[in-house]
């Protein structure tokens, strides 16, 4: 099979839009829903304590939100570096 | 109609949706019997893999364990949905253009080592078999309690329907039937929930109901939170374990979702890499419906266990420990009355006042004892068994029998569709990898097929077997597959994705290392065939991490053994390097799946 075109620099770019998910991914539950949980339940959504809401609903939206994004900027990403399929 | 038959023809109807399914989509060649020929619309095998992921432990136990731990919870919430992002992001695109059958066939060629593909099937085989234990298990309780038969009789029916599916639609079969299944479970579990979220709340969605007011214009986890905390429990908002131990558990459970064998090889079975991206993403928009619907179900099936044997619960101003507040045992609901009879609800009339104090009486401090004391308790009366929390919802808010039959099917459908997905990898493990991969390179397709077939069969018997005489440790090995899956396969694959460099000597090494490690630990406070060697205690743990948490610091070993053994030992070779950097890039994923 000849050699995609992207290389290098598809690469890259592939690792920094990785790792800013990862971040976020940390961020929204490891960060919301446990480490800083105690400071934000101070705060109130409704009648959810904020860092409960986190923990047990915003976590999971997030992920969703944080997956069809990722999938997006990927296939922009593909055409690019002209790797996509087709 | 009375329930039983109502329940038998739901279920009935159900099962022959299923056999429907699989006849239609039969599979013919290994490719659709391992992948289902690679075509599956990405929207459609997410719906798969949802059904797919979300077992019996998650349809029937994991509202339950919420419903107890409260905050603690979160570590299911989640772990077992956050893996979908490292899933998507780190692992799917790359394994679906690397476009082979089976995780350890991934494994054994990029490290260019039978040994390593022979150490993932060893891996997968004992994830898998523990969780398809607990399936059938699952099966044989659904079954005993609500079509009254006995364990046995059930748990034939059950594995007569996985074999008819499984072995004949192989992968084809299932992804269709896994969807049909889908739909079933997902109705069984948000129904009831919407019913009673609105019966407490005023709001019929389960989401939002938890986050609003109750009858008297309180929030309804401020009042939840008050109510437990008199009854001596800690409060439902907040955690009784320590925050590391809490971030281990999520993390084991996230890594070791992403390293699921069943899980990952449904992504082999989209047409291109950005479907196996969108995919994860669909995969997790039909898990979440449950996942966001478990908490509301967990909080509110705490209340409403409190709310009935406790009348001063809803009554305004009411005194929890007033003598006849507590419900009196004769008066007790019917619920009761049946669950009493399959052991998992209990009562003791400790005081002798014929009154059901339901509370905890473990709660040392010294105002509460003091109030127990005065109020004439002699120690909690109910014990209520957390997997009955989700089964008996329906019963508990007196809710019309066609939704108490509709929640018995959809516990069948959530083992049923887990069960199959599972037994499908152990197949494709044993036809693929160790006879076509290790044994008899040579063998034909058809005798491939044929061999799939067997496997499947043979592990239906042996799942069933398990689910019947479970080796007392189902509970336990559930820690043991999670933690396994997130300290071996899950960061042997990613090496083998973001480092060109890693050699077969480190991953084998780290491998092992993190499995033996992990397995160690566990096994040291669990004690699996021994006695454990120390009391499962925080004070005792490494860290202050659980057995359950456990895969966290068997993965960073992996790493870290992995990386310094293969700095130590001879290069990957360049032909591997130039496969890894083919893997990056999505093009050519047709090429590669033609295979």
């Amino acid at each position: 099979m000849e050699k995609p075109n992207g290389g290098a620099a598809y690469w890259r770019a592939t690792l920094g839009l990785l790792t800013t998910v990862l971040v976020l991914w940390f961020v929204v539950s490891y960060g919301f829903g446990i480490l800083l949980r105690p400071i934000l339940d101070g705060i109130h959504l409704g009648g959810y304590p904020l860092g409960f809401w986190f923990a047990q609903q915003g976590s999971i939206y997030a992920f969703l939100v944080l997956i069809f994004w990722y999938a997006a900027r990927m296939n922009k990403l593909d055409r690019e570096h002209d790797v996509h399929e087709d | 109609m009375d329930l039983k038959l109502l329940t038998y023809i739901v279920v009935g109807l159900s099962f022959a949706l299923y056999i429907g399914v699989a006849i239609w989509a039969r599979a013919a060649s290994t490719g659709e019997f391992y992948v289902a020929g690679g075509g599956v619309h990405p929207v459609v095998n997410g719906m798969a893999t949802a059904a797919d992921w979300m077992s019996a432990a998650s349809f029937i136990s994991m509202a339950g364990l919420i419903a107890f731990l409260g905050y603690g919870g979160s570590v299911y919430l989640m772990g077992w949905t956050g893996g979908y992002v490292l899933l998507a992001v780190l692992l799917a695109p790359y394994l679906r253009k690397f476009g082979k059958f089976t995780v350890p066939e991934f494994i054994g060629d990029r490290y260019y080592s039978r040994t390593a593909r022979i150490v993932a099937v060893i891996c997968l085989i004992f994830i898998s078999f523990t969780y398809v234990a607990g399936q059938m298990r699952g099966v044989g309780i659904v079954f005993s309690r609500f079509l009254e038969v006995d364990i046995v009789t059930g748990l034939m029916v059950g594995m007569g329907l996985v074999f008819f599916y499984a072995v004949l639609g192989g992968m084809k079969g299932i992804t269709y039937t896994q969807v049909a299944q889908y739909v079933v479970l997902i109705f069984a579990y948000t129904i009831p929930a919407a019913f009673i979220a609105l019966q407490i709340t005023g709001n019929p969605i389960p989401q939002l109901g938890l986050g609003g007011t109750v009858a008297s214009g309180e929030p309804f986890l401020q009042k939840l939170d008050a109510v437990v905390q008199d009854l001596g429990f800690a409060a439902y908002t907040s955690s009784s374990m320590s925050t590391i131990n809490i971030f281990a558990i999520t993390f084991a459970l996230m890594a070791g979702t992403a390293g699921l064998p069943h899980v990952i090889v449904r992504f082999f079975t989209v047409p291109k890499v950005k479907d196996a991206r969108s995919s994860a993403g669909w995969a997790l928009v039909f898990i979440a419906i449950l996942y966001t619907t478990a908490p509301a179900v967990g909080a509110m099936a705490r209340y409403n266990v409190h709310a009935t044997v406790n009348s001063a619960v809803t009554a305004s101003g009411g005194d929890l420990f007033a003598t006849d507040s507590a419900l009196l045992y004769e008066a007790r609901p019917d619920w009761m009355r049946r669950w009493e009879q399959t052991g998992l609800l209990k009562f003791q009339d400790k005081n002798g006042d014929g009154r059901i104090q339901y509370y905890n009486d473990k709660n040392t401090s010294a105002d509460f004892t003091a109030r127990a004391e005065a109020a004439g308790w002699k120690g909690n009366e109910l014990t209520v068994d957390n997997d009955i929390m989700v089964l008996a919802n329906p019963e508990v808010a007196g809710l019309p029998n066609w939704v108490i039959a509709l929640v018995a099917a959809g516990g069948i459908a959530a083992a049923l569709s887990t069960a199959a997905g599972l037994l499908l990898v152990i197949s494709a493990a044993i036809s693929h990898d160790l006879l076509k991969g290790v044994f008899m390179p040579r063998i034909s397709e058809k005798s491939e097929l044929l061999a799939g077939r067997l496997a499947a069969a043979v592990a239906v018997m042996i799942a069933g077997y398990l689910g019947y005489n479970p080796p007392g440790f189902v509970a336990q090995v559930v820690a043991f597959a999670f933690g396994l899956a997130c300290a071996s396969l899950f960061p042997t694959i990613l090496l083998g994705i973001f480092s060109k460099t890693m050699n077969k000597e480190g991953a084998i090494s780290g491998m092992l290392v993190g499995l033996g490690f992990t397995f160690g630990y566990i096994l040291y406070f669990k004690g699996i065939f021994i006695t454990p060697m120390a009391e499962n205690i925080p004070a005792n743990w490494l860290f202050g991490i659980s057995p359950e948490g456990i895969g966290m610091v068997g993965a960073i070993l992996n790493v870290v053994v992995a990386l310094v053994v293969s700095k130590l030992t001879a290069p990957c070779p360049d032909h591997i390097q130039h496969m890894v950097e083919d893997i990056r890039t999505p093009r050519g994923s047709g090429l590669a799946h033609s295979h």
